[in-house]
């Protein structure tokens, strides 16, 4: 457990050695690459091990580090923390991280770049699992802004596309506002306690008495999550995100970096939790993107996008369950997820490679016949998403509902109810659409090679059995993690049969609607029915890129303009006459620059005899000169 | 005869007025190899004062004839590399008028 | 320092000395100015005799009046020009660098003439040489070996610059 250092590490080496040295041979980059990634997982695998035999972790973290830099009053210790929560994390990340890494090598076979891919991938890995292990809010910053940019460059890895161009700067742009209040929580802390260890912090914080100054911290530091893991108002960036490579969306955009967020506040739960209404915050942002996200994604076409809008809803769902102040609820939703949306992400880029690139969920059909095992893996993942037993959604899901009910939140669990239902349906709509039903003679699809499904399948036996260690009856999970005292789980059977029946039903509206009827006819005129202005407003995602266009227009450009006067007449006036300074003085100064050698030693020795003369008659000596008066 | 004792403030005053005679020579003289012989003259008169402090003052110790050991290292160092300038730039300028050098500018 | 003969002794090499120097800034021959600086160089070391400095007396000889003289002489006669006896002696800003001279010299005089020496009363030990030789190789041998180096850096320096480059070789660069 004291080598969990190396598993940061060994990415950032493997970034460095394939971008310095090997960038020239492919293979010998991926391979790198993907050993590295490996071998942090079986490390990881190993601190996991060690932490379920160390139960005394959950209470006392291991923290070790190292003094990182030191002034007077300010200290910052870089190291590693370790509990179950970040053992969890590591193990999550590298074991999905390796898997799509191996993916990778089928989905980017013979793409330009491909070596600079693989480095990014490990300078992400790297980025995110040093995130993961900080033991320092400094440096987990650090780290949070590495997986920006790497999910930056990633993201613009086509950057041959505009749009792609386009989607990396709004990623980074979107996810910088929330970064801002994110640093300046950072340094209120710093300020407040003087300190920036996560585990003084945890000592300090809920001893803290100026509670409306904790608030304004608190809502600062959930900007943060905000904008990195796709929240309303900032989940514009995260659709548009799907520009880059599949295995990024899946690595990236879905598994990882977007719980990110979750994860910070998960991390800092002590602080959030000693201030009830940012819990309450929290809580209302998670259920309303939860259900947001899932109105759009039923309106979606192509199937990277219905994807993405159902990764914004399911961190809608970590939140609300953090947000209700269950730790273990939210990351075993965390947990979970990352687990089936990797694999419906890679299954989609799997039907992407078979379908050369098309992606409009309505022109696919019938790929079941000819992509056998993509299409069980991805059923797999959307009986888990649904929330089916005993796939691993289910389990995630109904803890994250059950904790809504059980402190007290009944609109948030009926919006969480409704929202399972909706996940049930677009997933299942995007299924029946792509998978069954009759074939688009257009297509013609073939199974992608084992490389790419031999993921899909470890991801889907995740998928099914990850859900088993936090049932009610054999809880590991909750031991593990929690916040607070441990309350074991009872069987709540009502709730656990409603959320079957709401997971079937929206499977089975689904398949009402898009499988069983071939035409499709009345999925059209439901879409009549429910007017075709609601129909728009969803299709549009409600028109808020186009508000925060609008607003960018009207305002922020008018700013702009009023900014570009100021430094057209201003700065530049300034800047120019400081230049035409500059070169009126240098003309003057001219007459003195002759280029002879002498002129110039003469007027040397006229300042020395300047400072000489200077220094006989008033420094401390000065009563030398000629005896002085003495 | 204490007033014609010989004491460091003799040294001290033939050292500045030799340095003052190289120091006019080397401002004024045309020559390249004038220039730098003025140059030389001003470095013995150092090589006196440090002489002389280091008889009056620290005789023991000899720090300052180290130093002026030090010193004729550099002196016949610069002596070498500033003939073989100007012989470089004779041969490219055909002269060793320093007035002609003025070429130090932009 | 008080026995007649040091006393007459300082003031006869003192007046060589600022002899030669003058003699060497003012002569118009070259040729002149390297023997008068040799002159110079060597009344130099015999105040250093005077110092009690013999050995630094001996390099000054072999160094100064030696090899730089020599090397002067090698200088003068390379860049050996016919017309050079017409030009002026002095360039065009005489004036100002006399009165830079003058102020020096009232500066350091007056400078000088206040000062009180710590005069140490003891005296130079006979065998100048050996503690010269154990102090340089040392206390002070870092200097010594960098010295060294400079030299040689010096020596290759000079070689390099002054090489003829012959019209018909190829440039290097």
């Amino acid at each position: 457990m004291y080598h969990a250092w190396l598993v940061p590490l060994l990415p950032a080496l493997s970034f460095a050695v394939i971008s310095l040295l090997t960038k020239q041979w492919k293979w010998l980059s991926a391979t790198i690459s993907i050993g590295a990634m490996v071998s942090g997982f079986i490390i990881a695998a190993f601190i996991a091990v060690g932490v379920l035999q160390h139960p005394g972790l959950i209470n006392h973290p291991l923290v070790y580090s190292l003094r990182w830099l030191s002034m007077p009053g300010f200290k910052v210790d870089a190291g590693i923390l370790l509990d179950p929560l970040s053992a969890m994390m590591l193990f999550m990340v590298t074991l999905v991280a390796s898997l799509i890494q191996i993916y990778s090598l089928g989905y980017m076979r013979g793409e330009k770049g491909f070596s600079v891919f693989f480095a990014y991938m490990s300078l992400f890995g790297a980025s995110m699992l040093l995130l993961v292990a900080a033991s320092n809010l400094l440096e987990l910053f650090v780290a949070w802004e590495g997986v920006g940019v790497c999910s930056y460059m990633l993201i613009g890895f086509y950057n041959h596309k505009i749009s792609a161009r386009e989607a990396a700067k709004k990623a980074f742009v979107t996810t910088r506002i929330g970064d801002t209040g994110l640093l300046l929580g950072l340094l209120s802390l710093q300020l407040i306690f003087g300190t920036l260890n996560i585990a003084d912090l945890a000592q300090k914080i809920p001893q803290f008495q100026n509670i409306p100054l904790l608030i304004t911290v608190a809502v600062l530091f959930f900007l943060g999550p905000v904008g990195k893991s796709g929240q309303f108002p900032l989940h514009v960036w995260l659709p548009d995100a799907m520009e880059g490579p599949t295995p990024v969306s899946a690595l990236i955009h879905a598994a990882t970096m977007v719980v990110a967020g979750v994860y910070l506040v998960g991390r800092m739960l002590f602080m959030f939790a000693s201030v009830p209404p940012v819990m309450e915050l929290v809580a209302w942002v998670g259920g309303f993107t939860a259900i947001f996200a899932a109105s759009i994604a039923i309106t979606q076409r192509e199937i990277k996008r219905i994807l993405a809008y159902s990764t914004i809803s399911q961190i809608g769902y970590m939140m609300l369950g953090l947000g209700v102040g269950s730790l273990s609820a939210g990351f075993f939703h965390l947990w979970t997820h990352a687990f089936f949306k990797a694999l419906m992400f890679l299954g989609a880029g799997s039907v992407l490679i078979g379908l050369h690139h098309k992606a409009d969920v309505w022109e696919m059909g019938g790929l079941i016949k000819k992509m056998p095992i993509t299409a069980v893996t991805f059923v797999v993942g959307g009986l888990a998403i649904s929330g089916i037993p005993p796939f691993a959604g289910f389990w995630s899901k109904g803890d994250i509902l059950d904790a809504t009910l059980a402190s007290g939140h009944t609109v948030l669990f009926v919006i969480g109810s409704f929202t399972a239902f909706l996940t049930a349906f677009y997933i299942w709509r995007m299924i029946f659409l792509c998978f069954f039903g009759k074939e688009n003679p257009e297509n013609h699809p073939q199974e992608s090679p084992l490389v790419m499904t031999i993921p899909l399948m470890i991801l889907a036996l995740f998928s099914t059995v990850a859900g088993l260690i936090g049932t009610p009856w054999w809880d590991v999970w909750g031991r593990y993690i929690h916040f607070g005292t441990y309350v074991p789980p009872v069987a709540n059977w009502p709730l656990m049969i409603g959320d079957t029946l709401l997971g079937a039903l929206g499977i089975y509206a689904a398949y009402l609607f898009y499988c069983k009827d071939r035409e499709k006819t009345k999925a059209l005129a439901a879409r009549q029915w429910f007017g075709g202005r609601l129909y728009d407003v969803l299709y549009h995602k409600y028109y808020l890129d186009e508000l925060y266009m609008w607003f960018n227009h009207s305002m922020v450009d008018g700013v702009a303009r009023l900014m570009y006067l100021f430094d057209i007449y201003v700065v530049d006036g300034i800047v120019n006459g400081v230049g035409a300074f500059t070169v009126a003085a240098g003309e003057g100064l001219r007459v003195f620059q002759t280029g002879r050698l002498q002129n110039y030693a003469l007027v040397f020795f006229l300042g020395v005899l300047a400072v000489g003369v200077l220094l006989a008659f008033t420094g401390p000596h000065a009563t030398l000169f000629l005896g002085g008066v003495r | 005869m204490p007033a014609l004792a010989i004491s460091p403030t003799n040294f001290v005053l033939l050292a500045s007025v030799l340095f003052a005679i190289g120091l006019f020579g080397a401002l004024t003289r045309k020559n390249a190899i004038a220039v730098l012989m003025c140059i030389e003259l001003m470095l013995n008169a150092v090589n006196i004062n440090l002489i002389a402090f280091s008889r009056f003052v620290t005789p023991q110790l000899f720090t300052g004839q180290i130093f002026a050991i030090f010193v004729i290292t550099v002196a016949a160092a610069e002596v070498g590399v500033g003939l073989a300038i100007i012989i470089n730039i004779y041969r490219h300028r055909l002269s060793v008028n320093l007035d002609d050098f003025d070429w130090l500018k932009w | 320092m008080t026995s007649i003969y040091q006393v007459g002794a300082f003031w006869l090499i003192s007046l060589a000395i600022i002899f030669a120097a003058i003699m060497v800034v003012a002569s118009r021959q070259l040729v002149h100015m390297v023997l008068w600086l040799a002159v110079c160089f060597i009344a130099v070391a015999s105040m250093y005799f005077l110092l009690d400095a013999d050995y630094l007396a001996l390099v000054q000889i072999m160094v100064y009046a030696g090899a730089v003289s020599i090397m002067m002489i090698f200088g003068v006669m390379l860049t050996q020009r016919p017309d050079l006896k017409e030009c002026l002696l002095f360039n065009n800003q005489l004036k100002l660098a006399t009165l830079v001279v003058i102020v020096v010299l009232a500066l350091t005089g007056g400078l000088t003439y206040g000062a009180r020496w710590f005069v140490s009363g003891a005296t130079v030990p006979a065998d100048t040489i050996a503690h010269i030789g154990t102090l340089l190789l040392s206390k002070y041998v870092i200097p010594f070996e960098v010295a060294a180096v400079l030299l040689l850096v010096a020596l290759i320096g000079a070689i390099v610059l002054a090489k003829e480059v012959k019209p018909g070789a190829r440039s290097r660069d």
